[in-house]
């Protein structure tokens, strides 16, 4: 049965493990792999991060909220900060040059590794992302492909 | 072996210092500031440090560790000391591979086999 939930939390560090301990019981109980899990966690701490520090320029009182979804084949995250958004493609590539000895900005590469689909809204403050059961990958979409 | 706070344990070798995470999980801004400043208190209270991290107990970890890593790596070798990585599990070193971070990090399958890639002891 599918799950859904939507939750507001604020832009602590901490908060998104909440979140997470919340929806892995649910990940367990549809039989989701330990791969999906690590995954699904991965790209839900470096979405986290990426609200708290650049959208919400961690102040304490601006909220990220968090939609949910298990379904049979596929988990689905929106996570939606209260910062102004920001153009996703003007990222460097932090695997090149002097940028892979820099100490941040592998959050989104991570994001784009282990989920099949990362969508921006257009203004840039809300990220989609799915992670389709691991039996039943379909091929990666292009907004879902690695830069 | 001593413990400095609780994120690590310190073993002192005279061929390295090999530091082994204590906690399975290394998420948080709390977690990485204070590993930060127990790893960066054992790079400085040696001159020039063989330096083994050992992460046998960690299963997983944020980015921002991977940051942590890079100023650790800077530091150890602006005193001209070696780091070498272990223990290392596929999961965790897929994340070193995605972001190319193999290609600075000295990454080893054990302890012995990052003793053994030293230089002379420290």
């Amino acid at each position: 049965m599918p799950i859904s939930r939507s939750v507001v939390v604020s832009s602590t560090p901490s908060a998104v493990a909440d979140v997470f301990r919340q929806l892995q019981p649910g990940l367990k109980a549809s039989n989701y792999s330990e791969e999906d899990i690590f995954a699904v966690h991965l790209a839900l701490e470096e979405a986290f991060t990426n609200a708290v520090k650049h959208g919400n320029k961690m102040e304490p009182n601006k909220a990220v909220k968090i939609d949910y979804a298990i379904e049979p084949d596929k988990i689905e995250i929106c996570m939606t900060d209260e910062g102004s958004g920001f153009d996703p493609e003007v990222i460097p590539d932090p695997r090149y040059g002097d940028n892979l000895y820099k100490p941040a900005g592998r959050g989104m590469l991570l994001m784009r590794s282990f989920m099949d689909v990362i969508e921006y809204n257009e203004q840039g403050n809300s990220v989609r992302m799915i992670r389709y059961r691991e039996k039943r990958k379909p091929s990666k979409s292009a907004a879902g492909s690695n830069s | 072996m001593a413990s400095l706070k609780p994120r690590v344990s310190v073993e002192y070798g005279e061929k390295a210092t090999i530091v082994t995470f204590t906690d399975e999980k290394i998420l948080e801004e709390r977690d990485i500031v204070e590993l930060q400043e127990s790893l960066m208190g054992i790079i400085g209270q040696a001159e020039k440090i063989n330096l083994i991290l050992d992460f046998s107990t960690v299963k997983f970890l944020s980015s921002a560790v991977l940051g942590l890593l890079i100023r650790v790596s800077k530091k150890v070798y602006e005193q001209n000391g070696q780091l070498r990585l272990c223990n290392i599990s596929p999961r965790i070193y897929e994340i070193f591979k995605i972001t190319r971070l193999t290609k600075i990090f000295d990454i080893l399958p054990d302890r012995a086999e990052a003793a053994a890639s030293l230089a002379g002891e420290q």
